[in-house]
């Protein structure tokens, strides 16, 4: 048909005027032109080199350290109010010399480890408690609502009266930090689960415990490792506090130190290390994931 | 009240070989809305009975009582104790590989771990999925997720399957592919089958009695007397699905819905 050809080049200038026949097959198109475009979207592919996932991740802190060299080089700052990337990397050498980095640093990681431990287990027992009993979320629940609400570091008065000055007070207020976003965040996990998954395993005879051991805890995984995510931040927050006002070693007690000594080189390396350890902790958490969660479909972890 | 019941009070248990579903007068209401209402239906042995019904008309509902999953009814059920529910969703557990699900809640008995484990691969390979055993259940299509369902309920040797609209979510080809492997499987391991479905075809495709359910009550009650395999073309099925459209309320005369509205409501 020549109305086909028509379109294709363009509207039909008159294709009223054809015929009667052709006239009424495109009266209802013949109204308003169309403009026919190919269907590539807006966003050209990428052309060139690829640069690695893991280079352009590291473009950023290298960016700022730079910056950050830069503004101290030109003289903006004076060396207490902010010390230079290369002075601070030159403090960290000399206390890893002296040994005195090491041992702070293993004083801190031990704290926290102890405290992560008891706040974990203690989080993930009362969350299994009060997502799968109804009584233990009645009787829980409420109350580990309200004590969720006292800020953690609050308490550290407190510790110290009843802990004294010791690693206790530490590891109390660092269990007690990471208790609450573990619980919080597995019992979600626990409830969360599907309800279509725990009837099936019901008509397939799966017992109670079964039940738990198979579909409960496993879905409620994803909603724990968030809580952990949570927990392995929060630890650190609570053990700089705690070092830098009640302790004679750790990495708070060195930028402490460093205060009384207008080292501000020292303090930024304790500020590093935080850093460096919150990076692990991240890392750490995203391999569990990948390994534990590895049934998700198209989870890359990274 | 009736011989069955009174069995049951005087042994505990109902033995029979003519009867592997009993339904007697049972009634279910939520919140005050009664979607079930005294009604009755027997299965026999190896029978393959579609319930047929429009949405909302209590199919599910009777389904989810037979399975075990309702306590919550008046009237009498008897259900054989091996029985295996297929959900429209394949329902498995995503943490769980197509191994562990097809096994799972069976514990080992005589062959141990490993004799659960073969009968687990003996029934994957039924449905022709032995080597994706262990896989993660994301991995797979609609249409295998549903398949490894099937298998779960097989594996159970179950001497009643409940089929809640199985091969709703599917496509229409994977669906014809199913209703082959049902058949099929069905035919082996002789279940009786009570298929819930709003697809008149799949019915008399499937079944060897249509129960259609109206607001709660069997309106017609039909043996579907087809030779095997079944024509969809074949007079027979032709008129076998008028008279099931036309218990189900749905004209298919070619008016257009817009059209025949007025005269419908």
């Amino acid at each position: 048909m020549a109305v086909t050809h028509d379109l294709l080049r363009g509207p039909p200038a008159d294709a009223g005027t054809v015929d009667g026949h052709a006239a009424a097959s495109t009266s209802s198109t013949a109204g308003e032109p169309i403009n026919l475009t190919r269907p590539i979207p807006q966003r050209r592919r990428r052309v060139g080199v690829r640069v690695p996932r893991f280079a352009r991740r590291v473009v950023g802190p290298i960016a700022l350290v730079g910056i950050w060299q830069l503004v101290c080089s030109a003289g903006v700052f004076t060396s207490t109010e902010l010390a230079s990337p290369v002075a601070v990397f030159d403090a960290a050498r000399q206390l890893w010399d002296t040994g005195s980095l090491q041992s702070n640093l293993l004083v801190s990681l031990q704290r926290v480890v102890e405290g992560l431990a008891v706040g974990i287990s203690v989080g993930v027992i009362l969350s299994v408690l009060s997502g799968l009993f109804w009584i233990g979320e009645d009787l829980l629940d409420p109350v580990v609502h309200m004590a969720r609400s006292v800020p953690i570091l609050g308490l550290l008065p407190l510790a110290i009266i009843w802990f004294g000055v010791g690693e206790l007070p530490k590891i109390f207020l660092i269990a007690l930090g990471t208790t609450f976003p573990v619980y919080l965040n597995t019992y979600a996990g626990i409830r969360g689960v599907d309800a279509k998954l725990v009837e099936a395993g019901q008509t397939f005879g799966l017992n109670r415990w079964g039940m738990v051991r198979k579909v409960i805890l496993p879905g409620a995984l994803p909603g724990f490792l968030t809580g952990l995510r949570f927990a392995l931040v929060g630890c650190w927050l609570i053990i700089i506090v705690a070092e830098e006002i009640n302790a004679q070693s750790g990495i708070g007690y060195l930028i402490m130190q460093a205060q009384t000594t207008d080292r501000t080189d020292i303090m930024f390396v304790g500020l590093a290390i935080y850093a460096i350890l919150g990076l692990v902790a991240e890392v750490l958490v995203r391999l569990l994931e990948r390994r534990l969660l590895s049934w998700r479909r198209g989870f890359t972890g990274a | 009240m009736t011989s069955v019941t009174a069995a049951l009070e005087h042994e505990g248990a109902f033995s029979t070989r003519d009867r592997a579903v009993v339904v007697e007068g049972i009634g279910r209401s939520f919140d005050g809305r009664q979607v079930l209402r005294d009604l009755d239906l027997v299965l026999a042995p190896g029978e393959f009975v579609a319930l047929l019904g429009r949405s909302g008309t209590g199919k599910s509902t009777l389904l989810r009582i037979l399975g075990g999953l309702d306590p919550d009814y008046q009237g009498e059920v008897l259900v054989p104790e091996r029985r295996a529910v297929v959900f429209q969703e394949s329902r498995l557990i995503p943490w769980q590989r197509v191994l562990a699900n097809v096994v799972l809640g069976l514990t080992p008995e005589a062959g141990g771990r490993d004799g659960l484990k073969q009968r687990g691969l003996a029934a994957l390979n039924e449905v022709g999925l032995a080597e994706h055993a262990g896989d993660w259940p994301l991995t797979l299509s609609g249409g295998e997720a549903q398949r490894v369902a099937l298998a779960r309920a097989l594996v159970r040797e179950p001497q009643l399957m409940l089929l809640d609209e199985p091969f709703g979510a599917l496509d229409a080809l994977t669906r014809i592919r199913m209703h082959v492997l049902l058949q099929d499987l069905c035919a082996r391991h002789r279940p009786a089958v009570l298929l819930v479905t709003h697809d008149v075809d799949e019915a008399i495709l499937l079944a060897d009695r249509a129960v259609v359910l109206v607001d709660g009550r069997i309106t017609l009650d039909t043996a579907i007397a087809l030779e095997r395999p079944r024509d969809r073309g074949a007079a027979g099925f032709v008129e076998m699905r008028n008279r099931l459209l036309a218990e189900l309320g749905v004209h298919d005369d070619g008016v257009p819905l817009s059209e025949a509205a007025p005269a419908t409501s």
